[in-house]
């Protein structure tokens, strides 16, 4: 064996399956003997890159191992070499489900040190990406999750209202995915005219589709088969593993950082947190199902609500100036010039700010020395804290009902290896 | 063979039956070479080289370019892209694209969708070793094509390590661009299967092939060696 290697690599080079076969071949022993597999990082069912060893008796799951790193980008390295707001495309990128809200938690723990105050139009305009954007996830989570357990009809619905999501995102940015709408201290762009009367006719029509999702899955006989009762865990063991989102409101803990520490002004809308009650991979389904329709309510309120106002702040120091100024005003000519070049500079200091993502808390923690890049920013995501539970959930049960935990998890590997 | 379907189609009727014809004394039409001169096995054989064989590859092409088998391998941003050309909009169905297979011996095209770690690159090249010929490699998105807008230490474009025949441009692209470039690659495809570019960067003869009794290429790159799992 190498010596030059790692701990880390001559443990994972140590595995050998050769053993293992043999003594498989002994028919007494078989029952008794454990047996690992490898599993990834190429497989339909990880969800993405991810690896796992499992150790099998017969089929009964005993011990699992995930390995990672199989995407690993080196997005927060890479954010240390770029001005701040040249950091939000990066960011963007490691949840790639989730962009909006990966912006707003770097955006908003930028915002505090900088301590600019957000217009309350962008903080509503934030509430309705990053709504529907949970939406999306969901349906991502929803129809790849269904296609796990063999239903693959339900693919097809959730990737037609995704399309719809998609489009509105299209609508307002100019792109589908990684948008970069969210500025620091505001939105790029007002939304444009005819945005909101899409938006109102999405959210009339979405809980009907819901309701249908609903009826195709939450009284199915094999839905109900694969997920009630199966590798349920407590609130408590989560709680020590740090598992947020959905994953804990499953099993009964009403945590939710919308309601328990708002930002971007969750106060002022009405809606319920959705929980399970015994933490199985049913109410895991259940819970997301019953968010899907809370966000959509959340965005109609914000939609009617939607104060008048500028879209970002008026700070030169941090907004580009509208273009119409650069061809009269020698001053925003001057502070375009520094913020294109330079960009802004931030008061030194450090800041972890989290936000509810649709996976749980993604936090995100930037630390400021004074220049216009940051010193450190790293991201709190919630996959990589979930993972860990995997192994507690599903040992001792099936490896069938592994592969539906695994989906009931929902991992996103761009968040856990970033 | 459906004759009618394809333009050389119908051309290889006539000659297959024009070739039996001339074998009794009769005559090749629209034959620019002049198979007047050759007689008895050499005329046969020169009418199943010449004729009856080129048009084959072609309605072989034209068959292959028409189901290719993705395989399901997904990386990153851009494989959610990927998964909805096969949803209801972009339904690549159209085109006979659908089915994805999950194991790359069953797969005959694999789209890189996402960014290529290093830690990454040595698996995506087994995955495309372990597919049989004909294969065929689209890059998807800048990452996997240039590294994108990372462009860092973690990351490897994928023309270093394996062979691409369309790069798809875009972070991540639309899935009608993703199409665009499925569809580019089914005229390549169509158009010349032998006009050489595969042979260009080296994508002929990449198949992992087994050691041991009865495989002969012992010395062969790309053989996984006893209980080595790195890389697995």
């Amino acid at each position: 064996m190498n010596s030059n290697l790692s701990d880390y690599r001559r443990r994972e080079q140590s595995i050998t399956m050769a053993p293992l076969q043999e003594q498989l071949s002994d028919v007494e022993t078989v029952g008794q003997e454990l047996f690992t597999i490898n599993f990834g990082p190429h497989h339909p069912a990880t969800h993405g890159v991810l690896r796992l060893l499992v150790t099998l008796e017969g089929e009964v799951v005993r011990d699992i191992k995930p390995i990672i790193g199989y995407v690993h980008t080196g997005i927060e390295k890479t954010a240390e070499d770029k001005a701040y707001w040249k950091v939000i495309p990066v960011i963007e990128r490691m949840d790639y489900l989730s962009y909006y809200f990966n912006s707003m938690a770097f955006i908003g723990a930028v915002e505090t040190l900088l301590e600019v105050e957000v217009p309350k139009r962008a903080q509503y305009l934030r509430v309705i990406h990053m709504e529907l954007n949970r939406i999306m996830s969901h349906l991502v989570w929803l129809g790849t999750s269904a296609l796990d357990l063999g239903a693959i009809s339900m693919f097809w619905y959730c990737f037609r209202e995704r399309e719809r999501i998609l489009d509105l995102f299209e609508f307002s940015s100019g792109q589908r995915m990684h948008t970069r709408y969210f500025q620091i201290g505001g939105v790029i762009e007002d939304i444009p005219t005819g945005f909101a009367e899409k938006l109102r006719a999405f959210v009339e029509e979405m809980p009907t589709r819901i309701d249908q999702y609903g009826a195709l899955l939450s009284r199915n006989e094999i839905v109900l088969q694969r997920l009630r009762g199966t590798c349920p865990l407590n609130a408590e063991t989560l709680l020590t593993l740090g598992v947020t989102g959905p994953l804990l409101r499953a099993a009964g803990n009403p945590w939710d950082l919308r309601k328990a520490a708002p930002y971007s002004s969750y106060e002022d809308f009405d809606f319920k947190i959705p929980i399970g009650t015994v933490g199985d991979n049913y109410d895991r389904y259940a819970v997301r199902r019953a968010e899907m329709y809370e966000s959509v309510k959340i965005i109609g309120q914000a939609l009617e609500g939607l104060p008048e106002g500028p879209h970002i702040t008026s700070d030169r120091k941090v907004a580009l100036p509208p273009r119409h100024e650069l061809a009269t005003s020698m001053e925003a000519l001057i502070h375009h010039f520094k913020l294109v070049t330079e960009g802004m500079r931030v008061p030194p200091g450090e800041i972890y700010y989290p936000i509810e993502g649709p996976r749980g808390e993604l936090g995100c923690f930037v630390r400021s020395d004074g220049s216009s890049k940051p010193a450190r920013v790293h991201m709190r995501d919630p996959s990589f804290v979930n993972l860990q539970a995997l192994a507690h959930m599903a040992e001792g049960s099936y490896i069938a009902d592994l592969i539906a935990t695994l989906a009931m998890l929902d991992p996103i590997l761009g968040g856990i290896d970033r | 063979m459906e004759v009618r379907r394809t333009p050389t189609g119908h051309e290889s009727l006539i000659h297959r039956r024009s070739a039996s014809e001339l074998l009794r004394g009769g005559d090749i039409n629209g034959l620019t070479v002049p198979a007047q001169e050759l007689t008895g096995e050499e005329l046969e054989r020169h009418v199943a080289e010449r004729v009856l064989t080129t048009t084959l590859e072609k309605a072989v092409a034209w068959a292959r370019s028409n189901s290719f088998f993705p395989a399901t391998f997904g990386l990153a941003c851009c494989a959610i892209e990927m998964m909805s050309i096969v949803a209801a909009r972009v339904d690549v169905a159209r085109f006979g694209f659908e089915a994805f297979r999950a194991s790359p011996r069953q797969a005959d095209l694999l789209i890189l969708s996402g960014r290529v770690s290093i830690k990454m690159a040595p698996v995506i090249r087994r995955i495309y070793d372990q597919m049989l010929e004909p294969k065929w490699a689209i890059s998807m998105g800048a990452c996997c094509s240039s590294m994108g807008v990372f462009n860092n230490y973690a990351l490897v474009p994928a023309d270093k390590f394996m062979p691409i025949d369309v790069h798809v441009p875009g972070c991540p692209p639309r899935p009608e661009a993703l199409m665009h470039g499925v569809l580019k690659l089914r005229k390549m495809v169509q158009d010349d299967p032998d006009a050489g570019w595969r042979e260009r960067y080296g994508a002929i003869g990449t198949e992992e092939v087994l050691t041991g009794e009865g495989y002969a290429q012992d010395t062969a790159v790309n053989v996984p060696r006893g209980s080595d799992t790195t890389g697995a």
